[in-house]
C-alpha cells in the first residue's frame, strides 16, 4: 500500500521541476517558488501520514511508552 | 520471495532518487524517507513474530518479563534513532544526526539503568 506513494512522490517531483523550468522561461520567478513550495507540502502531508504509522506501528510492537 | 520485493522497491526508490534529486532535492528526501518506512513496514510483521517466540521462550524460561520489555524498549528506541539520525544526515545535516543519535543513547541508558542497578545489588548481595 505505500509503494503507490514512492511514485506520487516520484512524480510530484518530476512535475514540480518540469514546472519550474517552464514558469522560469515565462519570467515568472516567483511562481516557480510557490509551485516548489507546493509540491514540497503536498509531499510532506503524504510522508507524515506513512512516518505517523510507522512510529505508531513501532511503539506498539516494542512496547515503548 | 519477499527479498524480491523488497530488493524491487529499493531498486526502483533509488533510480526515482537520482531523477528526482537533481532537479529536486528537497523533494527526494521525503522520497527516501518514503522508501525506508514502506521497507520497515513489509518487515514488521516478522518482526512482531520473532518477538513473539522470544516471549513464549522467556515465558518458558521463566525469565522476569521485565528483562525482555526492556531489551524490547532498547531495539525500539535505537531503530527509530538511527532511522531518524541517517534521514538527518542523508540531507547533509550530519551535526543535527549526530545529536538525534546522542539523545538515542541517552534514552537507552536510562532503560537499562534499573537493569544495572538491579545487578550491581546482586553483587552486593554476594559480596560478604
Amino acid at each position: 500500500m505505500g509503494v503507490d506513494l514512492i511514485f506520487k512522490i516520484a512524480g510530484i517531483g518530476i512535475i514540480t521541476a518540469v514546472l519550474h523550468s517552464i514558469l522560469k522561461e515565462f519570467g515568472k520567478e516567483e511562481m516557480a517558488h510557490l509551485i516548489t513550495l507546493a509540491g514540497v507540502a503536498v509531499c510532506l502531508l503524504m510522508v507524515i501520514g506513512l512516518l505517523a504509522d510507522l512510529f505508531e506501528r513501532i511503539r506498539v510492537i516494542f512496547q515503548l511508552h | 520471495m519477499e527479498i524480491l520485493q523488497i530488493v524491487g522497491i529499493g531498486v526502483i526508490a533509488t533510480l526515482l532518487l537520482i531523477v528526482v534529486k537533481q532537479h529536486k532535492p528537497e523533494i527526494s528526501i521525503q522520497l527516501s524517507i518514503a522508501a525506508g518506512v514502506v521497507i520497515f513496514l513489509l518487515m514488521l510483521g516478522r518482526i512482531s513474530s520473532i518477538i513473539q517466540i522470544l516471549e513464549e521462550l522467556s515465558r518458558r524460561a521463566k525469565i522476569d518479563n521485565l528483562y525482555l520489555t526492556t531489551i524490547l524498549k532498547i531495539v525500539g528506541i535505537s531503530y527509530i534513532g538511527e532511522f531518524g539520525a541517517q534521514i538527518c544526515r542523508d540531507a547533509g545535516e550530519g551535526a543535527v544526526g549526530a545529536k538525534v543519535e546522542f539523545a538515542a543513547k541517552i534514552l537507552v541508558l536510562v532503560v537499562a539503568l534499573p537493569i544495572i542497578a538491579a545487578l550491581l545489588e546482586t553483587i552486593i548481595r554476594l559480596l560478604p
